[in-house]
């Protein structure tokens, strides 16, 4: 069935090949994306539960922004709308640049600030769902405001969201495929591609969902592993990862957690 | 850089305004179709019912971990097929991308929350099975008038949550060429070449209709938030 | 002599014969005979882990026993669903956490069953309803929803929404356990009442008072099985086995 795909394209190369260059750019802006996600969104996050309004404000306002439009409308506005809007100068610069990253740079500043406002929205579950008794032994003890959060609070939420960070890694990579909008040569405008070169469409894009499906396992694995390697021992595991989180099997109906939403 | 010129919006408002009407049936008739087969697959699944429960959880493991766009073309590809036998023809019958963008849009949606509706249905405590077991009440009333009411109110701030994602995600029809709000403004664009002031347009009016609906739903799950601690 | 002792049994509505229960492999119920006679007020008590609580969930088949024998008004409990539903028509139920359904109100609580299971029409559903929830004095409450109530009301509300069904049986499992101490009378006030107007019942109870004040038998299990059946006065009063006397002096200090 997939013999199709070791036979030569035009350009000389197999369809294989194209496949494997559509991953990688797929992992690749998944990847640098997801460290700009996390980044961002544990400042964000962190921002929306401090005392100050000013900082509070402005994290809520980055979060209401960047989760209330489409991903898609996102990437045309980094890609189609912010050159416009930058000096004629800059803008120029940035409309040509080379074409792989003419298209990677915007959709990964897309992907990257997208998912850091889903993932500040979970930091701060995190950091809320712990008990107030912990900032206040902190303080007892003399610590800082920053050295709080630094070495009590954002270290216990982190743990805490290690399953809904999973389902965060999943959604990015799978919002990687929206690049293909602006041309960004990734897994699934691959196998669309060769689908309309070959007319083998069960195969083109079987094999690209068999290597997403592939990408999901190891993402849930391994976000299996690192929940068992920085769980603090003499606490339960965390919730299955891949599931939206509602409830424990114990919890009273009434009572669910909000950062349950599914991403895709 | 170019000057702004959002008068251009106003004359395009009309189309625009189609965009969006047919944004938000794509939405609606997503959620009916998601909602209703949703529940179905989470009881399927609830009841542990041995060949079907596996096909339907392999079905949403599936669908959850493939990109909606690749969906989109696989239906695209498939729906016409698959209709092509049940008409017994065997021929593909092209239904056009805006059925498929329905039947799409429901059947992955059903995915995301049947997940919701089966965790809801694992949370209800079993003390309201047993009450309706020793009032005698049979399994469909139960469910009906019992444990589904309890899930789905427990459950609506979440299940409102992912149809903003959902009322979101019916931008990506992009990719079929269709005209919603953001496939009119494109065509627009490509037109009169006002891709800032269609964009930027486009984008305030997502922001605008989702952050609405999210404040509702958040001021639904304080009002729950406080309802439950009479408990 | 014989006849009566024939005409006893004829009128024994609930018969349980060599009852085993397990959970996995721990044996909850082992050989367990008890036998009930209509209108007659049985009281089970035991320590924690006794197996009275599974006997009574056995008793309307909310779980399933292993071997023996359920016979309840005639019909035996058998895996045949249409007299499980039978016997479930008949036998009402109060849980430990009262397990009302959150959702209704607390009149559509009483209302539920009655409607869908005997098939009565709404007004009648509602008279009904109204009038056991007076009965049990929680009718001004009966707009409200279970979570507005306080732990004893929303019991009592449990209770008349057995009632509701005009069961022949009433079960009784720990109904006051889970209430703050000074909630606990006024459920067991209406227990009392029930009892007086002849209702047949078993409870599940650590209530010594009660038991000394309506039942007919008490039946003191352990460790899967009825050690000890007596009139409360016996029981009470000379206990024959030490395990009954250490149970009695654990409660009573």
């Amino acid at each position: 069935m997939f013999g199709v795909l070791f036979e030569q394209a035009a350009d000389g190369q197999r369809y294989i090949d194209w496949l494997l260059s559509g991953l990688g750019w797929t992992l690749a802006l998944a990847f640098f994306g997801w460290w700009i996600a996390f980044a961002v969104g544990l400042v964000v996050g962190i921002g929306r539960t401090v005392q100050n309004g000013m900082i509070a404000a402005l994290a809520r306002l980055y979060v209401e922004i960047f989760r209330n439009i489409p991903v898609l409308v996102q990437m045309f506005l980094w890609y189609f709308v912010l050159p416009e809007l930058l000096p004629n100068a800059l803008g120029n610069a940035i409309k040509q640049m080379s074409p792989p990253w003419g298209s990677f740079f915007p959709a990964l500043v897309c992907l990257g600030l997208y998912t850091a406002a889903r993932i500040a929205e979970q930091v701060r579950a995190g950091i809320e769902a712990l008990p107030k008794g912990q900032t206040e032994a902190a303080h007892a003890l003399g610590l800082t405001g920053y050295m709080t959060y630094r070495y009590v609070i954002v270290p216990q939420a982190l743990r805490l969201i290690v399953p809904s960070l999973t389902s965060e890694v999943m959604g990015i990579y799978k919002n990687t495929s929206v690049a293909l909008t602006i041309g960004l040569m990734e897994l699934t405008a691959q196998a669309r591609q060769i689908s309309e070169a070959t007319f083998q469409t069960f195969t083109a894009f079987g094999a690209a969902t068999l290597i997403y499906l592939g990408l999901a396992l190891i993402a849930y694995q391994s976000m299996v592993l690192i929940d068992r390697a920085v769980r603090i021992p003499g606490t339960t595991p965390a919730k299955d990862a891949i599931e939206p989180r509602l409830a424990d099997d114990v919890q009273p109906v009434g009572s669910l957690p909000e950062a349950m939403e599914v991403v895709k | 850089m170019n000057s702004l010129d959002f008068s251009i919006v106003l004359q395009a408002w009309p189309y625009l305004w189609s965009g969006l009407l047919f944004s938000l049936a794509l939405t609606a008739a997503a959620f009916v179709i998601g909602m209703s087969l949703g529940t179905c697959f989470a009881l399927v699944q609830h009841f542990e019912l041995p060949v079907i429960g596996r096909v339907v959880r392999g079905y949403i493991a599936l669908i959850r971990s493939i990109p909606l766009i690749l969906v989109l073309f696989w239906f695209f590809f498939l729906v016409p097929i698959v209709l092509g036998h049940l008409g017994g023809s065997g021929r593909p019958i092209p239904i056009g991308a805006t059925w498929t963008a329905f039947i799409t849009f429901g059947l992955f949606e059903a995915a995301y929350y049947s997940e919701i509706i089966r965790v809801g249905l694992r949370a209800v405590n079993r003390g309201q099975f047993e009450a309706c077991q020793a009032l005698a009440l049979s399994t469909f009333d139960t469910y009906r008038c019992v444990i589904l009411p309890q899930v789905l109110r427990v459950a609506s701030p979440i299940i409102l949550s992912q149809t903003i994602i959902l009322f979101q995600d019916t931008s990506l029809v992009y990719v079929l060429s269709l005209t919603d709000l953001l496939g009119a403004a494109s065509k627009l664009a490509q037109l009169n070449g006002r891709l800032v002031e269609m964009y930027l347009v486009v984008a305030v009016v997502y922001l605008g209709i989702s952050s609405a609906a999210s404040q509702c739903v958040a001021s639904l799950r304080k009002r729950y938030a406080i309802a439950g601690t009479h408990r | 002599m014989l006849q009566e002792a024939q005409t006893k049994r004829s009128s024994d509505i609930v018969v349980v014969e060599n009852l085993v229960k397990r959970f996995g492999r721990f044996t909850a119920l082992n050989d367990v005979n008890l036998s009930v006679r209509t209108g007659e007020r049985i009281v089970v008590c035991g320590p924690s882990g006794s197996g009275k609580s599974t006997l009574i969930r056995c008793l309307n088949r909310i779980e399933k026993h292993d071997s023996g024998r359920i016979v309840i008004d005639g019909l035996e409990l058998t895996d045949r669903m249409t007299d499980v539903t039978c016997v479930r028509r008949e036998v009402g139920m109060v849980f430990q956490s009262f397990n009302l359904f959150p959702h209704l109100s607390v009149v559509e609580n009483c209302m539920l069953a009655p409607m869908k299971v005997r098939g009565l029409s709404r007004p009648d559903a509602h008279e009904r309803a109204i009038g056991l929830l007076r009965k049990v004095r929680i009718h001004d409450q009966a707009d409200k929803y279970p979570g507005q109530l306080s732990g004893g009301q929303q019991q009592r509300v449990a209770i008349a929404r057995a009632l509701c069904m005009q069961p022949r049986i009433m079960l009784f499992d720990e109904p006051t356990s889970a209430l703050d101490p000074e909630m606990v009378n006024e459920v067991l006030e209406t227990m009392v009442e029930l009892a007086r107007d002849g209702m047949t019942m078993v409870c599940v109870t650590h209530e010594m008072g009660f038991a000394r004040e309506v039942a007919d038998r008490v039946v003191f299990m352990d460790r899967g099985g009825v050690v000890e059946e007596a009139d409360p006065d016996t029981f009470f009063r000379a206990p024959r086995t030490e395990r009954a006397r250490g149970f009695l002096r654990q409660i009573i200090h």
